[in-house]
C-alpha cells in the first residue's frame, strides 16, 4: 500500500516538476566518488553516507564542523549513566506522505544492522544498545555499560519509514523504497552516470537553495576540472592540489577550502624485535630501533612539516601535532606540531645508541590520500639527512592496506614503517585514540587499525575511563590526557599534517566546507 | 559449417575456463577489497564478519570450486561492492560501451578508408603525405592525453561540445541509446573519435597499402581498358578487394575497442563497462573482474566467428570447410 502510494505521489510530482524544470534552479555536481548504493544502511562509507544525508534525516545531525545538532530528535539527554532519552520531532512527513514517529525509528534500528551482503555494516553503531518506544514521540536507549558516545552513534543512522523495513537494497536503488525525510527526494540513479534529486518542499529544516540536483561521478581528476571549466558542471569536489593555484586565478571560478578531521601520520613497528624493513647500514640485522621512544621522537624532529605543507601540499594542509586539529572535542592543549630540528634529532639518535643511523624501507599508498607518495618521499629524504638511509616503496591502496594491516606472518602487519591517514568519524578524539593508539585487542574491539601495535597500559586505562565517562568536560580532559601520553610522552605515532580539502564552483557559488570531507548539495550556496 | 562452429565454441569454452582460473588466482594474489570497503572505524569483529561474508576466509581452491559450481548455473557471483549480480551490473552497462565502440568503428571505416584510398592513389602528393603523417600521430599519441586535449580545446576553450558524460537517452527495443538524440550525439562525438583515432590510422595504412597494390593488378587495368569510369573502378573493383584485410583487422579490433575502451571511458566519464572494470580493478571487486573478462573472451570468440563467415561472403574463393572433408 505504501509502495503504491509512493509510486503515485512520485509519478504525480514528477509530472508536475517537468514543465517547471526549465526555469528551475539546477545544481550539477561533478564528484570524485560514487556511492555503491542508495540504500542508507547497505554500506557504511563516506560516499554512501553523504548521499544518504540528502535523502534521509537522522535523529541527530552533524553540522559542517561535525557538531551535533537536532535532527528528527529535538532534544536528547542521559537520564542516568545507562539510559538515554530522545524526544522526536512532531509533524514530519516522509517523501511518500506518511508521518514520522517512533515506529520508524524502531523499524530503522531493526533493519540497519542486518542488511544482507553489506560490505561495511551499521551494526558497528547499534550493537549493545536496546531501543524502546516509550510513546509515539519518545525513544529510550539503554546500554549495559555507561556509553558517552551515544549521541554520536545515533547521528550516523539514517531513519527510514517503517513501510520499508523489509525492503531490499535493490528496492532502494530503484527508488521503490527510497522515501526519507531529508531535504531532497530521490528521483533516479543510473550507476556510473548520474543521480538525480529534487527538493523536498515539506522538509522540516532550512530549505536548500536548489530545486534539482544532479550528481555526476567523474573520477578522473583532470576530467573533473575540465568539466567545471567547460561549464558542464557547476561544482566539483576533490580538486587536485596541482590545479589549485591555477583555478584560484580563474575569474570565472571560486574555490572553497576547509580543514578536515583527517590527520596524515606515520605508524612505526613497536611489536617486533626483529623488524623486517630495518637493518644496520651494512645490511646486518639489528634490534628494532623503533621500540625506543627516543628514536621515534628523533624521527619526528627530523621532519620539517612546514616544508611538506609548503612544497608537497602546495600550502594546502596544516602541520599537525596530534590526532585532530584545534577546536575538536578532546584535543590536548599541550601538543603543538614538533619543530624541525635535525641537529637535535641527530643527537637524540646518538644518545639512543645509533650515532651512525640505520637503514630503513618505508611504505605507503600512492592513490589514497592527497599527494601520499610525494609526502613519503619527502619524509624519506629528511630521514636520510639525519643519517637514516631510507628507501621508499609505494603501492596502490588495494594492495597496500591489506599488507599493512595483516600481510605478515600470523596476520600481523607486514611493514616496519608506514604512512597512513585517519579521519575521525565521530568528530572527536576517542576515535583515533581507540583505533590507532590503544593496545590491539580483538575481544574489546580496540586498536583495530593499530598497524604499529603501539601499546601503553597507562594510556589504555585513561582511554577506558574516558569512554565510560558521560560528563562531557571530564571526558574531554581524559581524552586530552590520553593524547598527551600516546603522542607527547610515547610518540606512538608521528602526526604530519591535517588535510585541507578543496571544492571549486563557478563564480557566485560557495561551499560551506565540511570537516568530514563530505560533499553536500545543501552546503552549496550563492554568495 | 556447423561442425566448424561447434568446434569453435568448444575451444572457446576451454579458453573461458582457463582464463577464469588465471584471473581468479591473480586477483587473489594481489589482495582483497576488505580494507577498501570497510569503514575505518570498524572493529576487528566487523572486519572478520565482512571477510567471512565475502567468503574470503575460505581456502582459495574452495572459493574457486564454489564459483565454478555457481557459474555452471549461470550465476557469476555478486559484486563485493554493489552486492548485486556481477553479470547484471555488466549487462546494464553494455549498451553504453557498444554504442561507443560501434560509433568508433563507423568513424574508422568512413574516415579511414577514403583517406587511405586517396593516399594510395596519389602516393607522392603532398596531401597524401600529410594524411600518412597524421596517421603516425594517431598511432603514437597516448589516448588519455589526446582525450584530455580534446576536452580542453573543444569543451573548455571553444565550448562547442560537452566535456564528459553520456547525453540524453531514448529507449529502443528496451535498450537505452543516446545516438538518436542531439544531446546524445554531442556527448558521443569526442569519446568516439578519441577511441577511433588509433583505428582510423590503422585503416588508413591498410587501405593505402591495399590500394597501391590493387592499382597495378590486371583486373584494374582491364576495367580501365573496358572504359569504366574512374569512380566505378575504385568503388567496385578496388574497394571490394581491399576490404578483406580491413574487415579482418577491424573485426579483431572491434573486440579490443569494447574490451579496452577503459581509458577513453575514464577520461570522458562514460558510464560503460570499461569504467566499471577500472573501478572494480581499483577496488579488487573480483566477481566483476572475472565476469567481465569472461564476457570479453566470449565477445572475441563471436567476433572471430563472424569475421570468418564474412570472409566467405566478401571473397567467393574462401569456403569455410568442416574438418575432415
Amino acid at each position: 500500500m505504501h509502495f503504491r502510494k509512493a509510486l503515485i505521489t512520485g509519478a504525480v510530482s514528477a509530472m508536475l516538476a517537468l514543465p517547471l524544470a526549465a526555469q528551475a534552479e539546477t545544481l550539477t555536481i561533478g564528484s570524485g566518488s560514487e556511492p555503491s548504493s542508495v540504500d542508507p544502511h547497505y554500506h557504511n562509507l563516506t560516499p554512501n553516507n553523504s548521499m544518504a544525508a540528502h535523502i534521509f534525516s537522522r535523529l541527530i545531525e552533524q553540522d559542517e564542523k561535525q557538531r551535533l545538532t537536532p535532527g528528527l530528535a529535538t532534544e536528547w539527554k542521559a537520564v542516568d549513566d545507562l539510559t538515554w532519552e530522545f524526544k522526536l520531532r512532531k509533524g514530519v512527513k516522509f517523501h511518500d506522505g506518511s508521518d514520522f514517529n517512533a515506529d520508524d525509528v524502531m523499524a530503522t534500528v531493526k533493519r540497519a544492522p542486518n542488511v544482507p551482503n553489506s560490505p561495511s555494516s551499521f551494526a558497528l553503531y547499534l550493537k549493545g544498545k536496546t531501543f524502546t518506544k516509550v510513546d509515539d514521540y519518545t525513544i529510550r536507549i539503554t546500554t549495559e555499560k555507561p556509553y558517552p558516545l551515544m549521541p554520536v552513534d545515533v547521528s550516523t543512522i539514517h531513519i527510514i519509514s517503517d513501510a520499508s523495513v523489509d525492503a531490499s537494497t535493490e528496492d532502494f536503488n530503484s527508488g521503490k523504497a527510497t522515501a526519507g525525510t531529508g531535504p531532497y527526494k530521490f528521483i533516479e540513479w543510473v550507476p556510473g552516470d548520474r543521480l538525480v534529486l529534487e527538493r523536498n518542499e515539506a522538509y522540516y529544516g532550512a530549505k536548500p537553495e536548489w530545486d534539482k540536483v544532479v550528481y555526476k561521478p567523474i573520477k578522473s581528476g583532470p576530467s573533473r576540472v575540465a568539466a567545471l571549466l567547460a561549464g558542464d558542471v557547476d561544482f566539483i569536489d576533490n580538486v587536485p592540489t596541482i590545479d589549485i593555484s591555477r583555478l584560484e586565478k580563474d575569474p570565472k571560478l571560486s574555490l572553497s577550502q576547509g580543514i578536515s578531521n583527517r590527520v596524515i601520520y606515520l605508524h612505526m613497528d613497536q611489536f617486533r624485535e626483529d623488524s623486517p624493513d630495518i637493518t644496520a647500514k651494512d645490511g646486518s640485522k639489528i634490534k628494532n630501533p623503533l621500540l625506543d621512544p627516543n628514536v621515534r621522537k628523533a624521527l619526528s624532529k627530523a621532519i620539517s612539516r612546514d616544508l611538506i605543507v609548503e612544497r608537497v601540499m602546495e600550502g594546502v594542509a596544516i602541520p599537525a601535532g596530534q590526532l585532530l586539529p584545534e577546536g575538536f572535542f578532546g584535543v590536548s592543549p599541550n601538543l603543538k606540531p614538533e619543530p624541525y630540528d635535525p641537529e637535535g634529532a641527530k643527537k637524540m639518535l646518538a644518545d639512543a645508541g645509533y650515532p651512525d643511523g640505520f637503514k630503513m624501507k618505508v611504505h605507503g599508498p600512492n592513490d589514497r590520500y592527497i599527494n601520499d607518495a610525494k609526502i613519503l618521499e619527502a619524509v624519506a629524504q629528511m630521514f636520510s639527512r639525519i643519517g637514516i638511509e631510507t628507501t621508499v616503496e609505494t603501492m596502490t591502496k588495494s594492495v597496500f592496506f591489506k599488507r599493512a594491516s595483516r600481510g605478515g606472518p600470523n596476520k600481523m602487519p607486514e611493514f616496519s614503517f608506514v604512512l597512513v591517514g585517519w579521519g575521525s568519524g565521530t568528530g572527536e578524539a576517542s576515535s583515533p585514540l581507540k583505533s590507532l593508539l590503544a593496545t590491539y585487542n580483538k575481544d574489546k574491539g580496540m586498536g583495530s587499525s593499530n598497524r604499529g601495535r603501539h601499546s601503553n597500559p597507562e594510556m589504555d586505562k585513561v582511554l577506558d575511563e574516558a569512554l565510560a565517562t558521560v560528563d562531557d568536560a571530564k571526558r574531554a580532559a581524559l581524552l586530552a590526557k590520553a593524547t598527551d601520553i600516546g603522542i607527547g610522552q610515547d610518540q606512538g605515532i608521528i602526526p604530519l599534517h591535517y588535510q585541507v580539502n578543496t571544492w571549486a564552483a563557478k563564480k557566485g557559488l560557495k561551499y560551506n566546507a565540511r570537516t568530514d570531507e563530505r560533499t553536500y548539495a545543501m552546503g552549496v550556496v550563492s554568495k | 559449417m556447423s561442425v566448424f562452429i561447434i568446434r569453435r565454441l568448444i575451444q572457446s569454452v576451454i579458453v573461458v575456463a582457463v582464463m577464469s582460473f588465471i584471473v581468479f588466482v591473480g586477483v587473489n594474489v594481489v589482495g582483497d577489497p576488505v580494507d577498501m570497503l570497510i569503514n575505518p572505524e570498524a572493529d576487528q569483529a566487523e572486519i572478520a564478519r565482512v571477510i567471512r561474508d565475502l567468503g574470503l576466509d575460505r581456502p582459495l581452491h574452495e572459493q574457486y570450486l564454489f564459483f565454478v559450481k555457481n557459474a555452471l548455473q549461470g550465476d557469476l557471483g555478486k559484486s563485493f561492492i554493489f552486492g548485486e549480480s556481477a553479470l547484471k551490473l555488466i549487462v546494464q552497462r553494455i549498451p553504453a560501451t557498444f554504442e561507443l565502440a560501434l560509433t568508433a568503428l563507423v568513424m574508422a571505416v568512413f574516415i579511414g578508408v577514403p583517406l587511405g584510398v586517396y593516399a594510395g592513389m596519389r602516393p607522392t602528393a603532398m596531401s597524401s603525405r600529410a594524411i600518412m603523417a597524421g596517421s603516425i600521430l594517431g598511432f603514437s599519441l597516448p589516448t588519455f592525453w589526446v582525450g584530455l586535449m580534446m576536452i580542453m580545446v573543444f569543451a573548455v576553450m571553444l565550448g562547442w561540445l560537452p566535456s564528459t558524460g553520456r547525453g540524453d537517452t531514448v529507449m529502443v527495443m528496451g535498450i537505452e541509446v543516446s545516438f538518436l538524440t542531439v544531446d546524445g550525439l554531442r556527448h558521443l562525438f569526442m569519446p568516439a573519435l578519441n577511441l577511433a583515432l588509433l583505428k582510423i590510422s590503422l585503416v588508413i595504412r591498410l587501405a593505402r597499402a591495399g590500394t597501391r597494390e590493387a592499382m597495378h593488378q590486371d583486373y584494374v587495368k582491364f576495367a580501365r581498358a573496358k572504359g569504366l569510369s574512374e569512380t566505378r573502378v575504385i568503388l567496385v573493383h578496388v574497394l571490394k578487394n581491399i576490404m578483406i584485410p580491413v574487415v579482418t583487422v577491424l573485426g579483431l579490433e572491434f573486440g579490443s575497442l569494447i574490451a579496452f575502451s577503459v581509458v577513453t571511458e575514464s577520461v570522458f566519464a562514460w558510464p560503460g563497462m570499461g569504467k566499471l572494470l577500472i573501478d572494480s580493478l581499483h577496488n579488487l571487486d573480483r566477481p566483476i573482474i572475472v565476469a567481465y573478462l569472461m564476457i570479453i573472451v566470449l565477445v572475441f570468440v563471436v567476433i572471430n566467428l563472424l569475421v570468418d563467415i564474412l570472409y566467405s561472403v566478401l571473397d567467393p574463393r574462401v569456403r569455410i570447410k568442416d574438418a575432415g572433408q
